[in-house]
């Protein structure tokens, strides 16, 4: 089986968001970028597939963000190519647009399955699997939890719903796949790993396609959200506010 | 002009029951509705269709198909089914839960409708016959106000608009439609609903919960929450990515897709106030959140807040609770 693994780079939110002068981006001067965390997952499920029944998995990533790192990573993680979008269209590249131009990649570049984390943080205007199993008309289930080959052309999926219920749903190959979590956590590679693998492997490049930024929501302001509601902040030293917080569980009877 | 004045919502159900957020954009629908001119339309596909249109009474119209491959939630035969009846019914909006159902259905179908779509919508109006979304972005931390061009589909976060606004005691007016020939050909297909294994405890009946999120850091320091829950009388409970982690089992995950749970006390040890995990903590009865980022969005519910590593404060709360056992004894 061939697998393709989608890998979106996303804002580090570690970090303190600044927004644009415009007031209507983050600004992405000092932004730090990293992996989604649930195309981690989706790169976990491609890559415990292929340990399972062979196949070959390729890490498709945008030239954005310190994207060569991600795909030396998952190239070191077990992935047979990691490749890069290039010569992108100027600035962020919307969602929706982000998938028209994969749906065009994978159609010269085919596979039997298609992952990607089911949604990431700084989505807007669409959730990327879920548009491109649209635009290439190919089956799509998202929210997994687990992804298993069932026969020559079908894939078992588990789907996730509130209250820990899980479906389980068979789909025809070739599928698009929204992964939440694969069934177990993320490998970890050492660095040394890595650092071997960027002198020993390259990435390879294929250009955006030329195709027409879909109609999006124009963004008319982005704020950091006031809310009416605040905590009551407990302040001072941790004794301090330990001995505040013991009298307030006191009071409301959580303390016997 | 009916066109692209409409507002359908689409109706969630699981195990034969309407989700709750249904009723919350139903409320929604009906003052979107009236903003555009349009009609309030709830669309519901599944099996026994009547049983389940019973409490949709608020909308105006309940667009139905009633067919055995609807009857379980795929993307493909629901997407598939909604964009059939929009060819000929075209909506200006459809609004779906931002759920496990939602996300799925919606992306498939802004697709299909060649309609634009704005996720994690958390408020959303008419301004000057313009539709307006705030959309949540990086986990709470900012938001987006978009102008909508129409058609659209959005997804709602649950609890940004009052459930009490789409209940109603009036019967429906079911619009039973045929299933779409396009049901023929399906490439997805239910195998079956697999319920959580039994065996551990029930966190949504325990009084007092201890939840652990990404700032717990690592598994080893699982035993610091425990005790601490251990003296509260409680449990440990936990955000995802603990749970993805695999440090503790799926019947523990609090949110959206996890538990709901209304505790006596929640107390948030490292967890950032993601809207997947408040969703599920928000009516507790008291919350208090410890965490070292004093702009986490988990102050913005709880009632008291420490902004502190929990490491710091985790080992002298927990002598201060040894203490007063021990001066109580």
């Amino acid at each position: 089986m061939k697998i393709t693994v989608i890998l979106t780079m996303v804002p580090d939110l570690v970090e303190e968001l600044e927004i644009d002068s415009a007031g209507t981006a983050l600004d992405t001067q000092w932004l730090r970028y990293v992996l989604s965390e649930s195309d981690d997952h989706a790169l976990e499920q491609a890559l415990t597939l292929k340990d399972r029944h062979g196949g070959t998995v390729t890490a498709l990533a945008m030239d954005e963000g310190d994207v060569d790192q991600t795909l030396f990573t998952a190239l070191a993680k077990g992935a047979d190519e990691g490749c890069k979008v290039i010569s992108l269209p100027e600035g962020p590249v919307p969602r929706r647009h982000a998938a028209a131009i994969y749906a065009e990649v994978l159609r010269s570049r085919p596979s039997d399955l298609i992952l990607a984390g089911v949604q990431a943080i700084s989505d807007l205007d669409g959730h990327l699997p879920g548009l491109l199993g649209g635009l290439l008309d190919l089956p799509y289930v998202g929210v997994t939890r687990a992804v298993e080959f069932s026969g020559t052309d079908t894939a078992v999926v588990h789907k996730e719903y509130p209250g820990g219920t899980t479906a389980e749903i068979e789909v025809r190959l070739p599928a698009v796949i929204g992964v939440l979590s694969a069934p177990q956590p993320p490998r970890y590679v050492p660095v040394a790993r890595i650092r071997e693998v960027t002198k020993t492997k390259k990435i390879t490049t294929v250009a955006a396609p030329a195709v027409a930024a879909p109609a999006a929501a124009a963004v008319r302001r982005m704020f950091k959200p006031e809310h009416a509601t605040h905590a009551q902040m407990l302040e001072g030293t941790p004794e301090a506010a330990v001995a505040e917080l013991i009298g307030i569980l006191a009071t409301r009877g959580v303390l016997r | 002009m009916s066109e692209f004045r409409d507002v359908w919502v689409y109706v969630e159900h699981l195990k034969g029951t309407v989700v709750p957020q249904t009723f919350e954009l139903l409320g929604a629908g009906r003052t979107l509705a009236q903003a555009l001119g349009g009609r309030l339309v709830a669309v519901l596909l599944g099996r026994d269709v009547p049983s389940l249109a019973a409490p949709l009474g608020a909308a105006d119209s309940v667009l139905a198909v009633d067919d055995e491959r609807l009857g379980s939630f795929t993307p493909e035969a629901h997407s598939r089914t909604v964009h059939q009846l929009s060819v000929t019914l075209p909506p200006a909006l459809v609004l779906c839960g931002a759920s496990s159902t939602g996300i799925d259905l919606a992306a498939a179908l802004a697709v299909l409708m060649n309609a634009a779509m704005t996720v994690n919508v958390a408020a959303v109006t008419v301004v000057d016959g313009r539709v307006v979304a705030t959309s949540q972005l990086c986990g709470g931390k900012l938001m987006c106000e978009v102008d909508v061009p129409l058609p659209a589909i959005l997804t709602v976060l649950g609890g940004a608009f009052p459930a009490e606004a789409g209940a109603s005691t009036r019967a429906p007016q079911l619009d039973l439609k045929p299933a779409p020939p396009v049901l023929d050909h399906l490439r997805t297909k239910p195998v079956r609903l697999i319920e959580p294994a039994a065996g551990d405890i029930d966190i949504a009946r325990v009084p007092v919960l201890v939840a652990v999120g990404r700032g717990i850091q690592r598994k080893e320091n699982l035993p610091l929450a425990e005790e601490l829950a251990g003296l509260l009388g409680g449990e440990v409970c936990a955000s995802r990515p603990v749970i993805d982690q695999g440090w503790l089992p799926l019947s523990r995950q609090v949110g959206k897709s996890g538990m709901i749970v209304k505790p006596t006390l929640y107390l948030a040890l490292g967890i950032s106030g993601a809207s997947e995990h408040v969703e599920g903590m928000k009516d507790a009865g008291l919350i208090v959140a410890i965490n070292s980022d004093p702009h986490a969005p988990i102050f913005d519910v709880a009632h008291y807040g420490i902004a502190a590593d929990l490491f710091d404060v985790a080992p002298v709360l927990i002598d201060a609770l040894k203490e007063r056992s021990t001066a109580a004894a």
